[in-house]
């Protein structure tokens, strides 16, 4: 099921088009059948797909982290985090996001390959559909018709704020301090 | 303002602000007791200090008000006052006032900090007022730049009818050893008015016999002007021991006869009997001539000297930025990581018999170590820079909730890593403002219960296996267990039928949905609650425990690590992945034996190690290792988790080595059981055991206690 | 051009020292100490030394005293600047071998004028 097949089809008034010389630029990656777009302010460098230190005990799509520079970074794997089968391949890469400027978090993001890089006007963002179940739309921020194509743009500070939780930080606090042994 | 300027105000603010602590705490040790003189000086200084400092920026009104607090203080040294609670109560509050006026001092708005001041200003003055005899104010008014008049401004005019000055100028040999020049003080004199001179040149010995740093010139010469004697004495004030000095007073008349004598004179005459010899060694002569004291009473006992006596203060520091510091912390760090990579390369070169390589290698390490450790210790603070902020905040509080409180302090000179400090200082407020609110009882209260009706707060620090324990302890009712239970049901923490024991109890009140809004008072219920405290601590890579007994008090265990940055680490292997395990977490590692296992209770084995079981954790299970072939654990690391003896069940043992401390929750969260990140030789990333944790984290499935919100 | 020695143990005084003579093209060398002072003194040629009198470890009293042992520093200017008036103060100051006596406050330009007037 990839996205186009759930999306209906958009309503491309004429005169407006998506791709202009102003505008925000996106950079755009492939994953299964769909491309997405991220702001390219937010990409802070494309590495090469590399052994990663898997963190136990965490969702599986986070597959680990990595050492950038020096920076220890977390590396989510989209294709799980959106409910598609496991695939590297040679184009494979690991795009490095930073959301935005507030955010210090800096994350890699597994995709499939680097796709293009496209100055998209505010105007010609639709909204994102209601899906049912893959991809929470709290992770979208719209749809955007490029060349006869939907380009998925993601919220990468939802996208990226699901990983943390201050509950799971209480809850490392909370763990009573004796345990019943024998001995 | 200049720029240049701005920026030494800001030096001058900060080294204030730290001016007023020193008085602050000083104050607060002068209500404990009788102060020792030594003590009183401290104090003294520091407001000295700021009351020169704040006339040379021209911040007047702090200067001013500083000098009334100063006179107070000069009166309470000089012991002409006695520091009672009442006096030390009212000069806190200037030291308050004095905080805020120096604010509003850097935010060119004064208007409500003046206001402010107002009052507590008016309540030294009644001090002040009180005692009789309160004349001598202690070092000179605090007016801004003073009047300084330089020579040449004050030179009168030479009239027509004016007298003047005979003066025989006769330095001795010497006078240029202290730096003074006869030729300067001449200048200055030729500014009081008109100056003429002749050279005595007698004394000049041969060529041959010349010592060019001997002085053999003298001077005669008339001044005419209205000049006074002190006028001219007080120029040569620092030249007296240095030289013969005569004046004669001349009227008009008497002038015009010497002008013509010392043209037409020949040198070396003899003067006329001086009318005085300069011997003014006394009050308020200025020396270089310029630069004029500022007209005050002289204040006998002012600041009588005191060398190294700003105890503890000693300034042979230097102030760098903490960025400049943490740079140099984390190329070190990159530094150690280079180091080990070579390390792990020249082990390969071994074998070919370079051991100069190999030397060098080592030398690099030890090097490497020692860079590391010196440029961890700039980062390191005694603990008392924490400590220092409480005395205030118990004394405000006593006052307030009619308390009686002894706040003792041991191990203040502690340190710890300047981060850790800083995000330290929270907790220790709220946990002791807590004591004071709900553990200390009140005077009779305590006495109701044959309790000495002065509380106990003590706050201690040690080092203890590599970490630094914090510990704040009252002698106050301790917790209610009771209440304690009913919250937690209330709110759900626990199930209705749950009874957790005391430890479990007393672990509930850093329940994030512990504190709420119905035990918010005055004091403690700042909208933070003790799981804050715990949190913050937590980030800090520590842990916070309570011990407690009813009617006995109360006692917080913090441990904390020493610093942040850097480990000694055991290498382990678990599957495919390398971890870190703390080297002083480890008690002792043994070879894993299946005859030495049992299991004696549902999904826990044990096993014995010597005469004792210990409970085996299996760390390719506990850490959700997925390995296609999972191979059977080899060794068995015994630590100390929690208070109690763990094995941990490993495939293998690796090398041991510093790591340097990355954090993970930076980028990504905390993680159970994960105390942080590092980087291997290999530029792998290995994650650090938390293995503190991994004991209640063995328990989770089973524990009642963590709700599924927690989970 | 003089090469000017100042000694406080307060950081801000020390910087307005600095700045009130650098703008008179003098080099300034700053200590916070007597001792501090005394090491610097040691490495480098000084036209003139300008100390507050209390300080931390060694006064400046102390402070000239030793530095008048200094066969190179003998003819050197040594000015106090201090909030100190006592005359008994300064009675040792001198008897140490100081100079003269500046009271802070101080404006920096008249310091400058000052100073420009001890050097000659």
């Amino acid at each position: 099921m990839s996205l186009s097949e759930r999306a209906p089809a958009p309503d491309t008034a004429p005169g407006l088009t998506a791709v202009t010389g102003e505008g925000d630029q996106y950079l755009t990656f492939v994953l299964g059948k769909e491309e997405y777009g991220v702001p390219i302010l937010a990409v802070q460098s494309i590495q090469g797909y590399r052994e990663v230190t898997p963190i136990p005990n965490t969702p599986a799509h986070v597959l680990g982290v990595i050492n950038l520079r020096g920076a220890v970074v977390p590396v989510l794997d989209l294709r799980r985090q959106f409910e598609l089968p496991a695939q590297f391949g040679p184009t494979t890469v690991i795009i490095i996001v930073r959301p935005d400027e507030a955010c210090e978090r800096v994350v890699g993001l597994v995709v499939d390959a680097v796709s293009d890089v496209y100055r998209l006007r505010r105007e010609g963002i639709q909204p994102p559909p209601e899906f049912g179940g893959q991809i929470d739309a709290a992770c979208l921020q719209g749809l955007v018709p490029v060349d006869g194509k939907m380009i998925v743009l993601l919220e990468l500070n939802a996208l990226i704020g699901q990983q943390a939780s201050a509950a799971s930080v209480a809850a490392s606090l909370l763990h009573p301090q004796d345990s019943h042994l024998p001995g | 303002m200049d720029e240049e300027l701005r920026q030494i105000l800001q030096i001058f603010l900060e080294e204030s602000s730290e001016n007023l602590d020193v008085l602050e705490q000083g104050l607060l040790r002068l209500e404990q007791g009788p102060a020792a003189g030594e003590e009183l000086n401290v104090i003294f200084r520091a407001a000295h200090s700021i009351k020169g400092g704040a006339a040379t920026f021209g911040l007047d009104p702090v200067a001013e008000f500083t000098h009334v607090m100063e006179t107070l203080l000069d009166q309470l040294r000089s012991g002409r006052r006695q520091a009672d609670a009442a006096v030390v109560r009212v000069l806190l509050q200037a030291v308050d006032a004095l905080r805020a006026l120096l604010a509003g001092a850097v935010e060119d708005d004064a208007t409500a900090a003046l206001a402010s001041a107002a009052p507590v200003r008016e309540a030294l003055e009644a001090v002040l007022a009180v005692v009789p005899g309160t004349d001598a104010a202690p070092a000179g008014p605090a007016g801004p730049a003073g009047p300084q008049a330089t020579v040449g401004d004050e030179a009168a005019p030479a009239g027509e009818d004016a007298g003047g000055w005979r003066l025989q100028f006769l330095p001795h040999p010497d006078i240029w050893q202290q730096g003074n020049d006869p030729a300067r003080i001449l200048r200055a004199l030729g500014g009081l008015g008109e100056l003429h001179l002749r050279a005595d040149l007698t004394q000049v010995p041969s060529l041959e016999a010349l010592d060019p740093a001997q002085c053999h010139l003298g001077w005669q010469g008339v001044l005419r002007g209205e000049v006074s004697q002190a006028q001219i004495e007080e120029l040569f004030d620092w030249v007296t021991e240095q030289c013969e000095l005569r004046l004669e007073a001349l009227d008009a008349t008497a002038l015009r006869s010497a002008l013509a004598e010392l043209d037409s004179s020949a040198t070396g005459e003899a003067m006329a009997p001086a009318a005085a010899t300069g011997n003014a060694a006394d009050g308020a002569a200025d020396p270089v001539g310029p630069a004029h004291e500022t007209a005050t009473p002289p204040a006998p006992r002012a600041a009588a000297a005191a060398p190294a006596s700003v105890a503890g203060r000693s300034s042979n520091f230097m102030r760098v930025s903490t960025e400049k510091i943490d740079a140099l912390l984390n190329l070190v760090g990159e530094l150690v990581i280079t180091q080990s990579m070579l390390q792990t390369f020249g082990g390969a070169l071994e074998e070919d018999g370079k051991s100069g390589m190999r030397d060098g290698l080592l030398q690099l390490e030890r090097h490497t170590r020692e860079l590391q450790e010196r440029v961890m210790q700039i980062r390191m603070l005694p603990i008392s820079f924490t400590f220092n902020r409480l005395p205030r905040l118990v004394h405000d509080l006593s006052a307030k909730l009619d308390r009686q409180v002894e706040l003792r302090f041991s191990g203040e000179h502690t340190e710890l890593d300047k981060t850790v400090l800083e995000q330290l200082a929270d907790p220790l407020v709220h946990l002791v403002r807590n004591a004071l609110d709900h553990g200390i009882e009140a005077p009779a209260v305590r006495e109701a219960k044959g309790k000495a009706p002065t509380g106990l707060l003590h706050l201690s620090a040690f080092h203890e296996a590599g970490n630094v324990i914090i510990r704040i302890s009252d002698d106050g009712n301790g917790l209610d267990g009771e209440r304690i239970l009913a919250k937690a049901r209330e709110r759900g923490l626990i199930e209705p039928q749950e009874t957790p024991d005391e430890t479990q109890l007393h672990q509930l009140i850093f329940h994030p949905g512990f504190s709420t809004a119905e035990q918010v008072s005055d004091v403690s219920g700042r909208g933070v609650g003790m799981d804050v405290v715990s949190r913050n601590i937590v980030s800090l890579g520590g842990r916070i425990e309570v011990q407690s007994s009813p009617g006995v008090g109360t006692s917080f265990t913090i441990r904390l690590p020493l610093t942040l940055a850097i480990l000694d680490g055991q290498l382990i292997r678990v599957g495919s992945q390398i971890y870190v395990v703390p080297l002083l977490a480890i008690l002792e590692t043994i070879q894993l034996r299946d005859a030495q296992l049992r299991a004696p209770v549902q999904n826990g084995e044990v096993c014995r190690v010597r005469d004792e079981y210990v409970p085996v954790v299996r760390l390719a299970r506990l850490l959700d290792c997925r390995e296609a072939q999972p191979e059977p654990a080899q060794m068995l690391m015994i630590v100390e988790s929690d208070g109690q003896r763990i094995g941990l069940a490993v495939n293998d043992l690796l090398s041991q080595q510093q790591v340097v401390i990355k954090s993970l929750q930076h980028n990504y969260r905390h993680v159970p059981g994960i105390a942080g990140a590092t980087i291997l030789g290999d530029g792998r990333v290995a994650l650090i055991l938390d293995v503190q944790a991994l004991s209640s984290l063995r328990c989770q499935p089973t524990r009642p206690l963590a709700p599924a919100a927690l989970a | 051009m003089a090469r000017i020695l100042a000694v406080d143990d307060s950081p801000s005084m020390r910087q307005m020292v600095w700045f009130a003579l650098q703008r008179g093209g003098h080099e300034v060398f700053q200590a916070e100490d007597g001792v501090a002072a005394l090491g610097l003194a040691r490495q480098q040629p000084v036209d003139l030394v300008l100390s507050d009198v209390h300080m931390p470890r060694m006064d400046g009293i102390a402070l000239v005293e030793a530095l008048r042992r200094l066969p190179e520093l003998r003819y050197v200017p040594m000015l106090m600047l201090t909030t100190e008036s006592s005359a008994e103060a300064k009675q040792r100051a001198k008897a140490a071998g100081a100079t003269g006596w500046i009271v802070k406050p101080f404006d920096p330009e008249r310091l400058l004028t000052t100073i420009s007037q001890v050097l000659g």
